[in-house]
């Protein structure tokens, strides 16, 4: 037991929490915290441990709680950070129904927090950084006026630096964005590659609302045609064009003369992109493509030459006499000359592609531009502080989003693959699996009813099991529109329930059979029937054990999962 | 809450493991976080590591030595960190200093103060005055405390400032030695540090100052006395206060140790408090933007280069704007170099400076820096193979010039300690306690881009 300063007060903080007679007795329950709430004595350390066991307590009433806040509000004043963190974090758990409080609680911890975050000790200064950021998705604005004290210096640890970096992207607004960019635009020649790398997607990021002068910025970078620089920036350029269309000529007219810096998978494979993409606007597109061409039996990364297929065909319907002869030789070579199957079996299918004619060709690769959309998808991403306040000083801000969910995921059979750090933007599908994520990770971690991923279920097991058992649930569940079997299917197997058939969206009559499996082998087969009249999916269950509590537990899991694909798509 | 602790030498051997739950492992674990620490790919943190089954390595760095500690993920990362912090300024007030070499000779007193701090992985107490009622074990001191053995002592016998000035190993002798010792004298060393962060821009702007102060306090005074410690009259905190007729001495924010008493802030700035034995910070306070004096140092380079044939000149005049009377000890100079720079040829103002090239980086050293004074350097080097760029800007990789340096008797925020009183409680015998106060700035990072 923590030294509480005193016996007594251990007394009494076991009476509250432990005893069942004083918890069932409000009155005398809400005395004891009352005294303990008064320690006179305690440390640093009593004072952040009864902080923490406080988080149990539930107030009755408004009074009460704001009662509690006002006898605490020392504790965020104090000056060991240990006992500030906890305070906050009670803080805005207790007061979870009321917003404004937690902002006003926010505003007053924002001077400890900086204070953590220029402390000598390194390792505070990142767990302030970490917790700063975790702020900052929920109010953007809070530390813009104080933009200086997140600059790099130079002996700072790398770690640190690029949290800085990430910080200053996430702070940005009207008054301070010229000073960051011109920071940043510092740190994109510095000495170390990675840190470089990092300001330069950071500047990618604040592209999407400050677009022209990123894209002076980074075509400025250009210039000093230095690898690992050009690389960046011509990944970021890609990753802009897909969301902000309205710079797309700017960017097309600071490619040329980039290819001859560019030696890695990524920036080869962005570079490429873009001429395909938008190569009917940049003269030299196919003489640069020519130049991959020529050396691809040379070219290692099997990434690259993917991209070179689709992109040169994407440029052959645009400018089909510079690419003809060359797309042929590219053909041939993957068809016939190229080891690694992937690729053989893209060029082959482009092959096909073409014999069937040129309509064909155009309907399948000729995909929209940009999506703006997205952009505003993920922008949206404001959370509530109730989303992460429980995760507030414990170490889950301490490590990525990535690598938690990896961490924290009950099954390690597949990685989830990791975000590089400092990308601000997520490939377009991948903004509506982590809004998916984020909701349902809590779903499959909580209580005792887990679900296992199975994967040897086949069809015709399933059958067979299906026919085999009497229907042990059934019930109505609301549904609106048109279902995509993507998004559902991506949802459920988050939470671990496979789908082993399901109809295209749009399909009369509309079905879905499901199965999962949990930790103690007893099998749940679903199967979803969409009625478009009503405006309802019927459910049924059957299980290959009778237990009542799974069967329970398992329809809850499989609602829930429902309930938020109808909510995303609505 | 904790399950095991160890302390690793930058080598990864192990001095100091204990396990206090029994639930994450044998000894093994420390080799297994040494293993994963040096591993660790470039980009991600390693002050917070995954352990197996739910367990999680946090861990700082002092002076090279691993401070680790497995934990569950639920539990603060803030009471882990200033634990830990709290656990090295424990150790080294009980054994001098923390390194290697007295965590091995003073084992026993580690273990036996680790016993008492933590219990099953809680944290009971880290007080040195609780802490004093249990730890029985003396601190063995690598080589006992002699004056004379330092160089402060004048040449030829001959009498010295050494009554007015401590050497500054005085205050590493442990602070908490057993109750039997009283020969020690009484002594109560007081700091004023300031981390000054700087940055300038290329065209010699001003893009941001920050003012990090601590007063800090190690007493070796067994007993409690009251001390009480004033500040500069003039000393305001925010921008709106207003104190005396002068601009006086203006800080952003300040904040105290617990166990300072205010009553007398607010009338004369006057601190009082009662020092337990070791090391403590009385107050913390910040300054941003708004420095009463100039900056220690301007720079101001120079730079040719000739593209055709690859001759780079750098000229950098370094000019001191403290006052006369003050100096600056320590600097040094530290600018990155292009690419491919193999040698450098150099032309110095004065012959005790020094400069060298290594690692792709020029460090010009200068032991002492008169205030008011200017100091040149002249570099030529040959930069091979660069490419071409059409802007007349200076080469790439000729990085920003970083500065560190130390000032002596000289606080960047104007605050100073005008008194240190202490009343001893009267023991029969006992002199009354020394004082040493001494005020400091130095350099934390300190950045000209050129």
């Amino acid at each position: 037991m923590p030294y509480l300063g005193s016996e007594d007060i251990v007394k009494e903080l076991k009476k509250a929490l432990c005893n069942p007679h004083i918890q069932a007795d409000r009155p005398r329950y809400r005395n004891v915290i009352q005294k303990v709430i008064r320690m006179p004595d305690l440390d640093q350390w009593g004072q952040a441990e009864v902080l923490g066991f406080l988080l149990r307590y539930q107030p009755r009433s408004e009074e009460e709680l704001f009662a509690i806040l006002n006898l605490l509000d020392s504790s965020l004043q104090s000056s060991s950070p240990a006992v500030v963190m906890a305070a906050t974090k009670l803080f805005l758990i207790l007061a979870k129904e009321f917003p404004h409080v937690q902002t006003d609680v926010l505003v007053r911890v924002k001077g400890p927090l900086l204070a953590a975050c220029s402390s000598e000790s390194r390792e505070l200064c990142f767990a302030a950084l970490c917790h700063v950021r975790r702020i900052l998705r929920s109010l953007p604005g809070h530390f813009s006026s104080h933009y200086k004290k997140f600059f790099c210096s130079y002996s700072e640890p790398h770690y640190i630096k690029l949290q800085k970096v990430e910080v200053l992207c996430e702070l940005v607004n009207d008054e301070n964005v010229q000073q960051v960019l011109e920071e940043l635009r510092d740190y994109c020649t510095d000495v170390s590659a990675d840190l470089a790398q990092a300001a330069i997607f950071a500047i990618g990021g604040i592209a999407r609302t400050y677009t022209d002068q990123c894209v002076q910025i980074l075509t400025e970078l250009l210039v000093l045609r230095q690898e690992h620089i050009t690389s960046a920036v011509v990944q970021t350029f890609r990753n802009l064009v897909w969301l902000c269309p309205q710079c797309t000529e700017a960017i097309c007219q600071a490619l040329p003369g980039c290819e001859e810096s560019i030696q890695d998978s990524e920036g080869k494979q962005a570079l490429i992109w873009l001429l395909g993409v938008h190569g009917e606007t940049i003269p030299n597109a196919p003489y640069v493509l020519e130049d991959f061409v020529e050396n691809v039996k040379a070219e290692t990364f099997p990434g690259v030459k993917m991209e070179l297929l689709t992109a040169l065909l994407r440029l052959f319907l645009s400018r089909p006499a510079e690419c003809q002869d060359m797309l042929g030789r590219l053909l041939y070579y993957c068809i016939e000359e190229e080891k690694d199957m992937a690729i053989r079996d893209r060029g082959l299918f482009y092959y096909r592609l073409l014999l069937t004619g040129i309509d064909e060709v155009k309907q399948i690769l000729c995909s929209p531009k940009s999506d703006p959309s997205l952009g505003l998808l993920e922008d949206q991403a404001e959370r509530p502080v109730n989303s992460w306040a429980s995760e507030f000083n414990t170490l889950v801000p301490m490590y990525s989003k990535a690598c938690w969910a990896a961490i924290s995921s009950l099954q390690v059979s597949e990685p989830r693959g990791p975000e590089p750090s400092g990308t601000g933007v997520l490939s377009p599908s991948g903004s509506l699996i982590s809004e998916n994520k984020a909701e349902l990770q809590p779903l499959s971690d909580s209580g005792s009813f887990l679900l296992v991923p199975n994967g040897q279920l086949t069809a015709e097991q399933f059958e067979k099991t299906w026919l085999s058992l009497e229907v042990a649930h059934q019930e109505v569940l609301p549904w609106q529109g048109v279902a995509h079997p993507d998004t559902i299917q991506t949802a459920l197997q988050m939470v671990n329930i496979q789908t082993i058939a399901l109809s295209k969206a749009g399909v009369q009559p509309w079905k879905a059979y499901l199965s999962a499996q949990d930790g103690s082998g007893c099998v749940f087969l679903t199967e979803l029937l969409l009625d478009p009249e009503h405006l309802q999916v019927r459910l049924s269950v059957k299980q290959s054990h009778v237990k009542a509590e799974a069967l329970n537990s398992f329809i809850s899991v499989l609602k829930t999962v429902i309930g938020t694909i109808v909510d995303i798509k609505s | 809450m904790i399950s095991q602790l160890f302390i690793l030498s930058s080598k990864g051997d192990p001095l100091i493991y204990k396990d206090f739950r029994g639930d994450c492992g044998g000894s093994d674990v420390a080799e297994i976080f040494y293993r994963k620490v040096t591993e660790l790919p470039g980009d991600q943190p390693p002050v917070v590591m995954v352990h197996h089954k739910g367990h999680h390595f946090v861990h700082i760095r002092h002076f090279g030595l691993y401070l680790v500690v497995t934990t569950s993920g639920g539990v603060s990362p803030f009471i882990v960190l200033e634990l830990l912090s709290r656990l090295a300024t424990l150790l080294s007030d009980y054994c001098g200093s923390l390194s290697e070499k007295t965590l091995s000779l003073n084992v026993a007193l580690v273990y036996e103060l680790l016993d008492e701090v933590l219990d099953y992985g809680y944290i009971q107490t880290t007080s040195t005055e609780m802490l004093r009622n249990f730890i029985q074990t003396e601190a063995v001191v690598s080589k006992p405390f002699n004056l004379f053995e330092l160089s402060s002592v004048g040449l030829f016998g001959a009498e010295t400032q050494q009554s007015k000035v401590a050497p500054s190993s005085a205050a590493s002798r442990p602070v908490l030695t057993g109750r039997s010792d009283q020969s020690h004298k009484n002594e109560v060393f007081l700091d004023v540090v300031e981390r000054l962060s700087v940055l300038i821009g290329s065209n010699g702007s001003l893009l941001k100052v920050d003012v990090q102060g601590e007063i800090r306090l190690k007493s070796f005074l067994p007993s409690c006395s009251e001390m009480r410690l004033g500040l500069t009259e003039e000393f305001c905190v925010g921008k709106s206060e207003l104190r005396g007729y002068g601009p006086g001495v203006r800080v952003d924010e300040v904040s105290f140790h617990g166990s300072v008493r205010l009553d007398e802030f607010e009338s004369h700035r006057i601190l009082r408090l009662q020092p337990p034995q070791g090391e403590l910070t009385i107050m913390r306070y910040q300054l941003s933007d708004d420095l009463p004096s100039p900056l220690p140092f301007r720079l101001f380079p120079s730079v040719q280069w000739d593209r055709g044939s690859g001759r780079l000149q750098v000229y950098l005049k370094l000019r001191c704007d403290l006052p006369p009377k003050s100096q600056a000890l320590h600097v040094k100079l530290h600018l990155p170099l292009p690419r491919g720079v193999a040698s450098l040829s150099q032309d110095l103002s004065s012959p005790e400076q020094k400069a060298e090239l290594g690692e792709g980086v020029l460090r010009w050293d200068l032991p002492r820096v008169q205030g008011g004074s200017q100091l040149c350097g002249l570099f030529q080097m040959d930069v091979p193979g660069l490419p071409d760029p059409p802007s007349p800007a200076p080469p790439l990789g000729l990085g920003p010039a970083s500065l560190s340096f130390e000032l002596p008797r000289y606080t960047c925020s104007g605050l100073q300690v005008r008194f240190l009183r202490l009343t001893a409680p009267g023991t029969p015998g006992n002199t009354s306690p020394h004082t040493w106060v001494r005020h400091l700035s130095h350099s934390d990072t300190y950045v000209i881009r050129i």
